[in-house]
């Protein structure tokens, strides 16, 4: 295909050419900039939480039982963000639940892209009757609203974070099964496949090697997707008590401890369920912007 | 029509199979036992065991429990709570009116809201308006909506007191159950302040639950009329010289409508997970608090009916929407 352009491009210079314009179509969204930057934060927060925790998180000061935060007329200095009700430093849990949230984005996101993509590939190479089973499986757990799947399942593996991550991820993965099942329908018979076909590319090479990489870009967004939902919905399931367990400094169990208290401390409700906010927040702005830098369609108006 | 209704209803027999199979295996295929399960961390002694095991039919071969379980089925019988003795399905009926009577009021306030919003964002594409109104869509969207549910109980049943923090209304009143839907009933039983009471107990969860489908709604119907304001066809009505409002009104939304109907019906799904949060928080006696309470008890005979009877209506709507969408869009119909 590089051969018919004059001069012939290394893959090195290609590759750095999309990714130039790639930024290009990215960077024009502001949003999508604004939310970069602040999910690069999630991740150096998430990286150096020991470094920049001031308290151990599941560490109970008795002697400091829901001290306000510092700005307020009781708070402390000690306690920038306040302490919860058996005396653990907020800011601290804070800190270090955006570890839980971003593992549990990745390792939920990287399961169910791997099933979906399995699956998704089989049911659009193969087609017939692999495809017809497939597919009908994939539309029984798509009936089903995901956070309800979840909790049954979580329920009968046991309340966990672990059960919880592999609930969530059974759950999604039938949203990049249907794109990938798509996606190759509409690559697998282009003259390019069947290029590589008649070169006599082997049907493993012909599905992961030809026709995935040209599917990639709506897989791309519905993992970012996918990812912001599986933080909102591992915090459900932590807020349900089914998710990470106590003392877990998990930002939707901490809100499940913060419940009884919401009348009278403001800040043990408040402050987690803003970081599970903000946080989704810039991984939407940012899956916005990714779809508009890698939807062709959308790029060419 | 009618071909079209006999080939949509043909593709879910599968799917409802499918659902069957997983509400009923999902105690069972997976490892573990289920009446150790139910007996929970205070263990049980092996004669209760295998009473139990018996009682609940689980030393019968497998095939033959399921197809005993979709046989009771069809008989209108989803089994017994273990815990309140009393049939699921009875339960489920007493309940479901609470968690219709959110949802409908969830869904109207999120299209009322949702379209009209979506609509101007639209026509004034790049405005203040535009750039509010979608950024506070992504936000909606974006929400936690069990730690939404809790500000606004702070903020209004604590801070200013205007409404009250749980339940679907104040024990002061006392009345039969007609309809189920507290607002109807309050009404006809004529009792000063009953509907008043009923009313304010149903706001705050109808705003919780109506967020995330609202700002979808609201994302959905813009992008929906950009797409229609480019048409042919609008071009030709604004040529033929009608007024703005004459174009947006019959030639843009009519058609915008089509998409966002679907994305209306397909929030019902996100209703019913969203209920089992809203529901939790507010004490709403609805089927979603039921679900949580079940298994949290691991009542499974209730969490297996619950699944399979809330899936059911998922998909029940579902295709009405898609009979809908067949109606206003004869293309689907006859592809």
């Amino acid at each position: 295909m590089t051969d018919m352009t004059p001069e012939r491009l290394s893959t090195w210079t290609i590759r750095r050419r999309m990714a130039a314009e790639f930024w290009f179509y990215f960077s024009q969204n502001r949003g999508a900039v604004a939310g970069l930057a602040v999910f690069a934060l999630l991740v150096l927060t998430a990286v150096f939480a020991p470094l920049l925790a001031p308290h151990d998180p599941i560490l109970q000061y008795r002697d400091a039982l829901l001290v306000p935060p510092a700005w307020t007329a009781d708070g402390s200095a000690e306690y920038l963000l306040g302490t919860d009700a058996v005396g653990r430093d907020i800011l601290s849990r804070l800190i270090f639940g955006a570890r839980y949230s971003l593992f549990i984005g990745i390792v939920v996101v990287s399961i169910a892209l791997f099933g979906g993509i399995l699956i998704g590939l089989l049911a659009g190479f193969f087609g017939s009757w692999i495809d017809a089973v497939l597919m009908r499986v994939m539309d029984v757990i798509l009936a089903f609203p995901s956070l309800l799947l979840a909790l049954v399942l979580v329920a009968v593996l046991g309340p966990g974070l672990t059960n919880a991550m592999i609930a969530i991820a059974i759950v999604y993965q039938p949203h990049f099964a249907r794109l990938t099942r798509a996606a190759v329908m509409a690559e697998k018979n282009r003259e390019y496949v069947v290029a590589a076909q008649v070169a006599g590319a082997g049907r493993a090479r012909l599905m992961f090697k030809t026709i995935l990489p040209n599917c990639l870009a709506p897989l791309i967004v519905q993992a970012t997707l996918s990812f912001s939902s599986a933080v909102l919905d591992s915090a459900a399931l932590g807020f349900l008590g089914m998710g990470a367990q106590p003392p877990a400094p998990e930002w939707g169990t901490m809100l499940a401890e913060a419940r009884e208290f919401i009348l009278r401390a403001w800040w043990v409700v408040t402050l987690p369920g803003l970081a599970i906010l903000v946080s989704v927040l810039a991984i939407n702005l940012m899956g916005d912007g990714l779809r508009d830098a890698l939807d062709p369609k959308l790029k060419r108006s | 029509m009618l071909r079209f209704f006999l080939a949509k209803l043909l593709y879910l027999i599968p799917t409802f199979i499918g659902i069957t199979i997983v509400a009923f295996g999902f105690v069972r295929v997976l490892p573990g036992d289920p009446v150790l399960l139910m007996a929970g961390e205070r263990g049980i002694t092996p004669e209760r065991h295998a009473e139990l095991s018996a009682q609940l039919g689980y030393d019968r071969p497998f095939l033959i429990q399921y197809l005993d379980f979709l046989g009771r089925l069809f008989h209108g019988d989803l089994g017994t709570s273990l815990v309140t003795k009393k049939p699921v399905l009875t339960e489920f009926l007493a309940l479901f009116p609470a968690t219709v009577e959110l949802a409908v009021c969830a869904i109207l306030i999120a299209t009322l809201v949702g379209v009209p919003v979506g609509v101007l964002a639209a026509i004034k594409r790049g405005s203040l308006f535009d750039q509010i109104s979608m950024t506070g869509a992504l936000v909606g969207f974006s929400m936690p909506i069990f730690w939404w549910g809790l500000l606004l109980i702070i903020f209004f049943s604590g801070t200013l007191g205007w409404t009250p923090v749980s339940g679907r209304i104040s024990l002061l009143y006392y009345f039969d159950n007609v309809t189920g839907f507290m607002l109807i009933d309050s009404l006809l039983s004529g009792q000063e302040g009953a509907f008043r009471s009923a009313a304010s107990h149903l706001i705050l969860p109808s705003i919780v639950l109506a967020t995330i489908p609202l700002a979808v709604i609201a994302r959905q119907t813009r992008s929906a009329m950009l797409e229609v304001m480019g048409e042919d066809y609008v071009r030709t009505a604004r040529a033929k010289g009608l007024t703005q409002r004459r174009v947006v009104s019959v030639h843009a939304l009519r058609n915008a409508m089509i998409p966002v109907i679907t994305t209306i019906g397909l929030q019902v799904g996100v209703l019913m997970a969203g209920a089992i949060l809203t529901e939790t928080i507010f004490s709403w006696p609805g089927i979603g608090k039921w679900m949580i309470d079940s298994i949290s008890r691991r009542d499974y005979p209730v969490v297996q009916s619950g699944l399979l009877m809330i899936a059911a209506i998922v998909m029940i709507v579902n295709l009405i929407v898609d009979l809908t969408y067949g109606l206003i869009n004869p293309r689907i119909r006859h592809k």
